[in-house]
């Protein structure tokens, strides 16, 4: 646990991923809420991966990477929050739970154990557009992780009073994540604000009336409908040969039935005529607010190059010490304690470019969203200079490098891809697509997303905790 | 011919055990600071880390002093200010970190090695390591982000029962303080506090260089010599005092506007170099530290839905760090959590862990241990930890069999000997009981 003042510097952004970073915050814990989906990486070429798909529809693609006898496994479904609707919202991760709690061939908790007892690493996580699961293991215990994710595609056994424990434990992840954290509450505000008809209006997790009153019958319907071959994709990274790979995944996952999936209804937001603005009170020391635009993304962009232009401009404004609010506002005007721009440009639905931040004290949130508009109007009239376009583009060309020191990290990158329907081997381009990226593109996203009509802010106004928060020194306790 | 045939088979069949540990290379540089360096030539970049001991326990009468001083080098050094610092880095893609924890200060770069782009990455590296210049201004605002950081932590639940555990943990011990120190001791902190703190633990014979990546070892070498040339020898940090034990138990109850009790329970643990580390290491991880399979997840998450998370485990620090036990859970049930988790550490003690146990553990640890090591930053971190706590350069080649070499009877008189459930600290950070 290291202490960072980078982490003070960036005030606890952590969800509001920079769009130059890594999301790390997801290999943390299992069931993650992905609000926002980032990635910022390209492949050095095709030529080490291979991809294949079974009779049933399963998808495999294998990428090598001899660096370490180690081998990652990621099973990817395509479903999550963005699948479900109102009452059982948060469902897919209340199943994504489930998947650990037994089988027909497997008791509560005994995946987790084999694992365990061949050394691997394990755990899954949950998106608006995915849910996956994943294990890391010596090379040569591949064949563990296929066996035991074969099973639980297709013969998950949903017992009765493990899904009344498993609520309360998902509950208590949600007053962990969301209701005692001021900030993710105002998040989440903002997001179903922000959405009134698509389903990132609701979050990850769900709310907590639906986490309490989901039934036996519901999580059942939910596994048969989205766990099956042809809704998966498999992602292997590591020390592998990938036709052996191709061969493991025909002898455990062949035998395994395809489903009728259904077919997603389109649940297109509708179109923005004005500003939104909410405020959330909540147990709070500092204020924080929160703006967003409506913008495309990979998958539904018109134009090819805006989402690579949003990107660029999320790392003119936030990309790292010396870009423009580091520069400006935290430092030069010192008006934000901390302040971040947030974009995903890689996600099923458009999407938000957030903009975030906590005013230095003796600043008003007002003063700091005056600061954030002069920021987005220079944007707008002014075109960036070769120095920011090129430091930009030195920045993803070395993040494109540093994040082949994790396999786990480049199998995400696949597995996000193709979950979300974006051929994964434009990722292979991505580099490129920011390379090319103009000053004149980047003033041209400006002007056209940052306009006010499309424009969502959330503010947080806390309710002072210090005055209330008194230590009760009870010294000498009742301990025997 | 015929060996290496032999050879490659037997590779086959033993893939997993003769998997080598990364080929540490170490030396001094020429005014004493030691390196630590693992050739890495798989991806084209470098991590460089020069570790002080120099961290929040250096702190004194000023906590916060450690974190500051690290926070100030890159906001202007030699000709530089916090901007051009900034470009320096940002403008070829390089990484700069500094941060201070307890033991350790680091400052660290990840970069690219392609030409020019390394030479300009070190070339800022060691002017900023080096010729800080302490800027008024910056120093100004870094304390008022900081103030505004321990803001933050009034909201969290979490970080409320950290401090208070540290607070109470440690006591007269400069561990308990916050390496982002308090709001009176942040305000009273002087650039001259830094400047004195900097001039005595930034020192090189008080440093630990680790270099991971794609350089040979001549390259390492000069490297290391040029970054901490123009460092004063100065001589390594006294020896902090030993942590005190704990008397008799203690609780602490802060009540805070949330639905959850976050309980943090423990008492002072093990040093690095504790004749129990792998004793202690392996029992806790059967018992708190193995996630959704050890005995504590399946008592408090598995069996009864109590808590999201669950864990416990050993810090071993300089000195005794924490033995930690922390879990949240809606304020309703927090008498009851306390009670099954506590009732949990009573009884490994009572029965230590069964063959069975300590066998999932080993094979656990054991085979996964390739895991550790599959990354630049992972193997860097475990260099920093070698070197800055002098651990054998062997330590990586012999962790299996130490593990290995553990047995339930090990576990159990350790656990007797060095754990006193009656003894704890208890802190527990929510609202009352709806």
């Amino acid at each position: 646990m290291m202490h960072m003042l980078n982490k003070i510097k960036k005030s606890v952004w952590w969800l509001l991923v920079p769009s130059l970073a890594l999301v790390w915050w997801l290999f943390s814990a299992p069931a993650v809420n992905s609000e926002t989906d980032t990635i910022a990486s390209s492949e050095t070429g095709v030529a080490n991966v291979s991809e294949y798909q079974l009779d049933n529809g399963l998808k495999l693609i294998v990428k090598e990477d001899h660096r370490a006898p180690v081998v990652v496994s990621q099973v990817w479904y395509k479903v999550g929050s963005s699948y479900e609707y109102n009452g059982i919202t948060g469902i897919s991760h209340q199943l994504e739970h489930m998947m650990f709690k037994g089988t027909e061939n497997l008791g509560p908790n005994e995946f987790s154990q084999i694992i365990a007892a061949n050394g691997g690493r394990e755990n899954a996580f949950t998106g608006r557009d995915y849910t996956a699961y994943f294990q890391t293991l010596e090379k040569d215990r591949l064949e563990v992780s296929f066996r035991l994710e074969a099973e639980r595609m297709r013969n998950l056994k949903i017992d009765p009073a493990e899904v009344l424990k498993e609520r309360d434990v998902v509950s208590e992840e949600r007053r962990m994540r969301t209701d005692d954290n001021p900030k993710s509450l105002l998040r989440e505000a903002f997001n179903s604000t922000a959405f009134v008809n698509s389903p990132y209006h609701h979050p990850v997790i769900g709310w907590m009336s639906d986490i309490q009153n989901y039934s036996l019958e519901d999580l059942n319907l939910w596994y048969q409908k989205w766990y099956a071959p042809n809704n998966a994709t498999i992602v292997v990274v590591g020390d592998v040969e990938p036709d052996a790979v191709y061969a493991l995944a025909k002898q455990y996952f062949s035998p395994l039935k395809p489903e009728v999936t259904a077919i997603l209804k389109p649940q297109l937001e509708i179109p923005q005529k004005g500003t939104r603005s909410i405020q959330v009170k909540a147990p709070a020391e500092l204020p924080y607010v929160m703006m967003g635009w409506k913008v495309p993304v990979v998958k539904t962009a018109d134009m090819a190059w805006e989402p690579y232009a949003l990107e660029v401009l999320a790392g003119i404004l936030d990309g790292g010490a010396s870009a423009r609010f580091a520069r400006e506002l935290v430092r030069g005007q010192e008006i934000a304690a901390g302040v971040g721009a947030g974009y995903g440009m890689f996600s099923r639905l458009d999407d938000v470019f957030t903009i975030a931040g906590t005013p230095s004290q003796g600043n008003t949130v007002a003063e700091l969203k005056d600061a954030i508009r002069i920021q987005l109007e220079l944007l707008k009239n002014e075109t960036v200079t070769s120095e920011e376009l090129a430091r930009v583009k030195a920045q993803v060309v070395a993040n494109d490098v540093y994040e082949k020191d994790s396999v786990f990290y480049q199998a995400l990158q696949i597995g996000m891809l193709d979950t979300i329907g974006v051929d994964w081997k434009l990722s292979d381009a991505y580099v490129d697509n920011v390379n090319k990226v103009t000053a004149e593109q980047v003033m041209s996203v400006a002007k056209k997303y940052f306009i006010d009509d499309g424009l969502t802010e959330a503010e947080l106004v806390p309710i002072r905790v210090n005055e209330q928060t008194m230590e009760k020194a009870t010294g000498e306790s009742h301990d025997s | 011919m015929i060996h290496k045939i032999t050879l490659f088979v037997a590779s086959l069949l033993f893939t997993a055990t003769i998997f080598a540990s990364p080929q540490i290379q170490h030396w001094e540089t020429s005014n004493g600071a030691r390196v630590y360096f693992v050739a890495a030539p798989e991806l084209p970049m470098l991590d460089i880390s020069v570790v002080f001991d120099g961290g929040a326990a250096r702190d004194g009468a000023l906590p916060g002093t450690a974190l500051l001083t690290s926070a100030i080098l890159n906001e202007g050094a030699g000709d530089l200010d916090t901007d051009q610092i900034a470009a320096k880095f940002a403008g070829i893609g390089a990484k700069f970190g500094a941060s201070a924890e307890r033991d350790m200060a680091l400052v660290s770069l990840r970069t690219l090695t392609a030409e020019p782009v390394l030479e300009t990455a070190l070339a800022t590296f060691t002017t900023v390591l080096t010729e800080p210049t302490f800027p008024q201004d910056s120093f100004e605002r870094l304390k008022k982000q900081v103030l505004i950081g321990l803001l933050a932590e009034k909201q969290s639940p979490a970080a409320l029962a950290s401090r208070a555990f540290y607070k109470n943990l440690f006591n007269e011990h400069p561990y308990s303080t916050m390496p982002s120190g308090e709001e009176s001791s942040v305000t009273n902190i002087t650039l001259d506090d830094l400047k004195a703190f900097y001039q005595q633990y930034y020192v090189t014979k008080n440093a630990v260089i680790v270099l991971v990546g794609d350089i040979e070892v001549d390259k390492a070498k000069a490297i290391a010599e040029q970054a901490v040339a123009g460092l004063n020898e100065g001589e390594a940090a006294k020896e902090i005092k030993p942590v005190m034990v704990l008397e008799k138990a203690v609780t602490k109850k802060i009540e805070h506007p949330s639905s959850q009790t976050h309980i943090l329970m423990g008492q002072p643990g093990i040093n690095r170099t504790d004749p129990d580390y792998f004793a202690l290491y392996v029992g806790n991880h059967i018992l708190g530290g193995s996630g959704l399979v050890s005995i504590l997840s399946n008592e408090i998450r598995e069996k009864r839905g109590l808590s999201y998370s669950v864990y416990s485990y050993f810090r071993p620090m300089r000195q005794l760090g924490p033995y930690q036990f922390g879990l949240q859970t809606r304020n309703e049930q927090a008498a009851e959590a306390l009670e099954v988790m506590r009732n949990t550490l009573i009884d490994f003690i009572k029965d230590g862990p069964t063959e069975d146990e300590l066998n999932a553990a080993k094979q656990n640890i054991t085979g996964g241990f390739a895991l550790r090591v599959d990354s630049n930053s992972k193997i860097a971190n475990y260099l920093a930890m070698i070197g800055f706590y002098d651990l054998p350069l062997d330590y990586l080649d012999t962790f299996k069999d130490e593990v290995n070499s553990i047995t339930t009877m090990q576990i159990k008189e350790a656990f007797a000997r060095r754990i006193q459930p009656e003894k704890m600290l208890t802190v527990m950070v929510g609202g009352e009981a709806q």
